[in-house]
């Protein structure tokens, strides 16, 4: 399968040839296959927004390319602005950027800026509201009525109204209660299904990434450190944590457990994998 | 790129022009101002340049962030040195179609490029060497006389350095806002002006929906820290008039006692 985003010797600095130059990202070289769903962890600076925001084109690398469907997304001025519809970007704190009068009109400002019809406008936005959850009854009042999760949730479908191909979110949960961050992702799970489309997702919450992606990319100062599924890189817990980040609790219950001198399996990282791990050591019998 | 705006922007160091009084630094813009704008020949003009030269060197400021700085100012300077060149009557020098340059012209162009580039330079260096929060409590000082006529001093003071503080913060916003909906598609680059004035609307709405936002979060904070305004209000770092202050202010004053007389001489 052809990769629908790569990225070949990326590089980006920021602020070149000032004393404020700071190299964000160095060399990377990765690639997204169509339909996977991708969780990109790091720590806070090591230059998770940097890369995404060279996914769709916002930002333009200051060294290597990034290919869209085996194109190089900088080749033509017009495939940049194809790829801008094609690759959609939620940025962080998204809420932080509804302008219009009512939610409907907010949510029509991609499809609007596509240049499709009215009627197809119409489709979209109710579409992508019922992806996210929003009755209609909100359609028609201003963004700036609605609850923070709400408000969450109609920005995230200002983006899902352009149906891109890839969804790229950038902690789209950060700041929300437990109940609006499970609806939120539950939300994600749903598009992606519908729309087989590609999924990246940056996030802070090991326990968030590990329910949700099938393949995990852990960014360290600049770099690529760790390419995998969750469980692979769960397995490195003593080098996650020497990046400053953290497995998932249930793993290092494992951990702990191993330590202990059980002989449990440690590259357990959601509740239902425990409790089958549990299970099995208990020699199948359920109960206590 | 909206954060290469180099307004008001502090370079941290620790040469005797850093660490004198705002007080005396801004005292002595004046005073260099006024010294510029009263010089009555090249003399004059020298003794001004000399002593540019002499607090550049002496702050450590590279020239290159100071030619930085005039750099957006150039098409001023430009203009400015064409009209005076070919709009001042004189002796003939050149003349080629309808235009004509003058000796007098030339002179006054040279003569009014300098004094432009010797003013910002000047003003900018007040600014280079003086952190924004310095700056206002120095102004503050230096207004105090005039609370006895019931000016707002310290509010004025006050909302100054707010502001201040919040450009870096408002331009970084505007510059993720605009990734934002330019993600959505926004298009801020083509289109007549009247499309391009419509596409700042959806950058401008949630900039002062922030902006009051976070004005709202400082009231509430000052209030929570009991801020009353400026009545019985002590500082954290007060200014101490060193003996430094008063070398410096004695050499703001000796330039334009110096310009002055100068200009008495036709000089
Ligand atoms: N516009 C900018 N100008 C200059 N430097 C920047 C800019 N944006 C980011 N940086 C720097 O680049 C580095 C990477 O930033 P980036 O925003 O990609 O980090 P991140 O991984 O998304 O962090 P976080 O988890 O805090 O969101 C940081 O050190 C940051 O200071
Ligand atoms: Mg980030």
């Amino acid at each position: 399968m052809n990769p629908i985003i790569e990225t070949k010797e990326l590089t980006h600095i920021y602020s070149r040839g000032t004393p404020f130059e700071r190299v964000a990202l160095d060399s990377v070289n990765f690639s997204v296959n169509p339909g996977e769903f991708m969780g990109i962890i790091g720590h806070t600076g090591s230059g998770k927004s940097t890369l995404i925001q060279h996914l769709n084109g916002l930002l333009k690398p200051t060294g290597g390319q990034v290919l869209f469907d085996g194109t190089d997304i900088w080749s033509d001025k017009h495939f940049t602005r194809q790829v801008r519809f094609k690759v959609g970007l939620v940025f962080q704190y998204p809420e932080y950027q509804l302008f219009e009068e009512t939610v409907f009109k907010d949510i029509s400002f991609g499809p609007k800026n596509m240049k499709l019809s009215e009627e197809e406008i119409r489709r979209r936005v109710y579409e992508a509201a019922a992806f996210v959850e929003l009755p209609d009854s909100v359609m028609e009042l201003s963004p700036f009525e609605l609850s923070g999760g709400q408000k969450r949730r109609v920005a995230i479908a200002g983006v899902i109204a352009m149906e891109p191909d890839v969804l790229i979110l950038d902690e789209p949960t950060a700041g929300l209660d437990p109940k609006g961050r499970e609806q939120i992702l539950s939300n994600i799970r749903a598009y992606q299904e519908a729309r087989g489309a590609t999924v990246i997702m940056v996030s802070h919450s090991m326990e968030e990434i590990a329910d949700s992606v099938e393949r995990l990319v852990v960014i360290h100062d600049a770099h690529i450190a760790m390419d995998g599924t969750p469980r692979e890189i769960f397995a490195h817990a003593s080098e996650l944590e020497s990046m400053g980040l953290s497995v998932p609790q249930v793993t290092n219950v494992f951990l702990r457990l191993r330590e202990m001198g059980l002989d449990v399996d440690t590259s357990v990282y959601t509740t239902e994998q425990a409790k089958a791990a549990l299970l099995a050591l208990k020699g199948g019998r359920p109960g206590c | 790129m909206l954060k290469d705006i180099t307004i008001g922007q502090y370079f941290p160091g620790d040469t005797p022009i850093h660490r004198m009084d705002p007080r005396t630094k801004i005292l002595n813009v004046i005073f260099y101002i006024i010294a510029l704008f009263s010089c009555g020949g090249i003399v004059g003009y020298a003794l001004v340049l000399a002593y540019l030269i002499a607090a550049v060197r002496i702050s450590r400021i590279k020239l290159k962030t100071i030619l930085k700085g005039v750099k957006p100012l150039i098409i001023i300077i430009i203009f400015t040195a064409l009209l005076n060149m070919f709009y001042t009557p004189g002796n003939e020098l050149i003349h080629f179609w309808r235009l004509t340059i003058t000796d007098a012209g030339l002179k006054n162009a040279v003569l009014m490029v300098a004094r432009i580039i010797m003013l910002i330079t000047g003003t900018f260096l007040l600014t280079y060497t003086t952190s924004p929060i310095t700056l206002t409590d120095g102004l503050e000082l230096l207004l105090n006389p005039l609370k006895k006529l019931h000016a707002p001093v310290h509010e004025l003071a006050m909302m100054m350095s707010i502001a201040l503080r919040f450009i870096p913060t408002l331009i970084e916003e505007t510059d993720k806002i605009m990734s934002a909906q330019k993600a959505r598609g926004a298009d801020f680059e083509t289109g007549n002006l009247i499309q391009k004035a419509k596409a700042l609307i959806p950058i401008l709405v949630p900039l002062f929906v922030s902006a009051f936002r976070r004005a709202d979060e400082l009231a509430t904070a000052m209030e929570c820290r009991c801020y009353t305004g400026g009545e019985g209000r002590t500082r954290l770092n007060p200014l101490h008039w060193q003996s430094l202050d008063t070398i410096g202010l004695i050499c703001g004053i000796v330039l334009l006692i110096g310009v002055i007389v100068l200009r008495q001489f036709g000089l």
